[in-house]
């Protein structure tokens, strides 16, 4: 099959999008799969031989903050030669609702269109505004997915419609075997993410860790994340500091030894999460998984069977919570076990198979994409649109 | 005066531009229609002959044998108005017969059984998605016809009122859960 895929965000800027993207591309072509990805990039960075640039983004301001968006002319027309070479059986854009590459892809193209919904963000007042135009671009998606159940909730309540819900995928094997680090081991917290985004919820966590730490003073938190480090520990009481370690961004395989030597992962994100692959990672890592209550954690978690939730933004039932499970060996053991068991969905040959029956669901019925005003020049297009040549 | 004609020629082309537009979009909307419906057609056919394989098999007792054998053949045979009540018959003799893991283990068991359930896994598995596929174009539409400039110049033409395609879809758990 050829696939092509539309990345609406910066190859360059790592992202959950991108990877997330980069997974599906390459789990497809080892499956013999033709790949094509169309991703916004600088001329000068290196790429994998299956992405296309598509020029530059823009920063813009949107949506109260900077976004880099790919728009103007340039950009169509690059959307639309992608289009016309590829030839793909299928065109799967991500994030079309986004006034960048997924939205010009979409008005480009004729054909099978698969439709990733990665946020769950309200309607912004811009998007109510060009409601009527983006109707007319997302009504020729023939098949939605949404990346959970939450997700999909929102789709349906701000575009109407519906969606398949499929998750995002993870190599669960990566994780599995990656080999503990015996610095990051012995009574330790872990927490991966932005430290100076407060929805990560460092901030949540710091407050936490003083109750935590009366109850244990042997247990340290181990931080991975860019951010300023001084501002993370102003509010802990200066004795205190040293028990929490900051590592800085780690690699890939720093993050997968980071979650298998960890005792327990803590997700104290406040909001604005529509899936938590962070916690997909942390069960297939074998971490036991202590996270906020958010709709869409709850959800990854299985309602709490597969990790421990605490109520959104309550450092006190997190310190709790927390005290509780490190005390408990059997506990967190038992939750290692479910927690692996439970992540098996969120495999990559899992996910990806779905996928790819999505796009043989949607090709069944229909011809290739195409470039949408090729088919002028053949006098059926236009013609049509007038009124002249329907049946 | 001149000048108005020419104000009144261009309203007219802009008007004349919209509503062409519109028709497009429409155009296109039944043609999603009709690549869907031909989708969901082809996954339930192919739900219903797996299922009637497997029902003439001897790989199953002979009670679920015959559940699974009636309601698949009935559902290959409905008619255009009994389609959706047949269909939804077949899902729910497919959640009888498949209700637990070993049935399933079973099947895997004989030979040739391999396939066959794999190639029931996934035709329960894409019904649905085809099914929710095809009545979200025909949520599009309606919403697109419903609108006056659609009524009032018959852009639809005489394109029948799309419907949507009702049915029991729920798969048999046993098939599709992957907690390993």
């Amino acid at each position: 099959m050829r696939i092509g895929i539309v990345c609406p965000y910066s190859w360059d800027v790592p992202g959950g999008v991108q990877f997330h993207i980069r997974d599906l591309a390459e789990y497809f072509i080892r499956l013999g799969h033709e790949v094509s990805v169309l991703a916004p990039a600088d001329d000068d960075t290196p790429l994998p031989p299956y992405v296309v640039s598509a020029g530059r983004a823009v920063p813009v301001p949107y949506n109260g903050s900077v976004a880099r968006l790919n728009f103007g002319f340039l950009s169509a027309a690059r959307v639309r030669r992608w289009l016309h070479d590829g030839e793909f059986d299928v065109v799967h854009i991500h994030e079309p609702s986004s006034p960048s590459l997924g939205l010009l892809a979409c008005w480009a193209a004729q054909g099978p269109l698969v439709a990733t919904f990665h946020t769950s963000n309200p309607r912004s007042k811009a998007m109510i505004a060009a409601y009527s135009i983006l109707q007319a671009a997302l009504e020729k998606i023939s098949a939605r997915i949404a990346v959970s159940e939450y997700a999909r909730r929102t789709l349906v309540e701000h575009l109407g419609g519906d969606a398949v819900v499929i998750p995002n995928g993870v190599d669960v094997d990566f994780f599995a075997k990656a080999k503990p680090k015996p610095e990051w081991q012995g009574d330790t917290i872990g927490f991966i993410g932005r430290i100076d985004e407060p929805r990560k919820g460092l901030p949540v966590l710091m407050k936490a860790l003083p109750k935590i730490l009366a109850g244990r003073p042997q247990t340290r938190l181990l931080v991975a994340g860019r951010g300023d480090e001084e501002e993370a520990v102003e509010s802990l009481p200066e004795e205190l500091r040293p028990r929490v370690e900051f590592l800085g961004m780690v690699s890939d395989e720093d993050k997968a030894r980071f979650l298998r030597s960890v005792d327990l992962y803590v997700a104290p994100n406040t909001g604005g999460e529509s899936f938590g692959i962070i916690l997909v990672e942390a069960m297939s890592a074998g971490a036991p998984v202590l996270a906020s209550d958010l709709d869409a954690f709850a959800q990854v978690l299985d309602q709490g069977a597969a990790g421990e939730l605490f109520a959104n933004e309550d450092a006190d039932a997190l310190a709790e919570a927390a005290l509780r499970l490190l005390g408990d060996p059997a506990r967190l053991a038992e939750l290692r076990e479910r927690g692996s068991a439970h992540v098996r969905r969120f495999d990559w040959s899992t996910v990806g198979a779905d996928i790819l029956s999505v796009y043989e669901t949607v090709t069944a019925g229909a011809a290739a994409v195409a470039a949408a005003d090729e088919d002028r020049t053949t006098g059926t297009g236009f013609m049509a649109r007038l009124g002249l040549a329907r049946d | 005066m001149t000048a108005t004609l020419i104000w009144i020629l261009v309203a007219l082309v802009a008007i004349g531009l919209y509503l062409s537009w519109t028709a497009g979009r429409l155009d296109r909307l039944h043609a999603r229609i009709d690549a869907a419906r031909a989708a969901l057609d082809a996954q339930l056919l192919r739900r219903a002959s797996v299922a009637q394989e497997l029902a003439t098999s001897a790989v199953l007792d002979p009670a679920a044998s015959i559940v699974l054998y009636e309601a698949a053949h009935a559902a290959r045979q409905a008619e255009e108005e009994q389609r959706e009540v047949a269909e939804s018959e077949l899902s729910q003799a497919l959640r009888a017969v498949f209700a637990e893991a070993p049935q399933v283990e079973g099947v895997r068991r004989a030979p040739g059984g391999e396939a066959a359930a794999r190639e029931l896994t996934e035709a329960v598995r894409k019904v649905p998605m085809a099914r929710r596929f095809h009545n979200d174009a025909v949520r599009a539409a309606r919403a697109l016809r419903r609108h006056r400039k659609v009524r009032w110049f018959r852009l639809a033409g005489h394109a029948p009122f799309p419907m949507a395609f009702e049915m029991d879809d729920e798969p048999p758990a046993a098939l599709v859960d992957r907690a390993a």
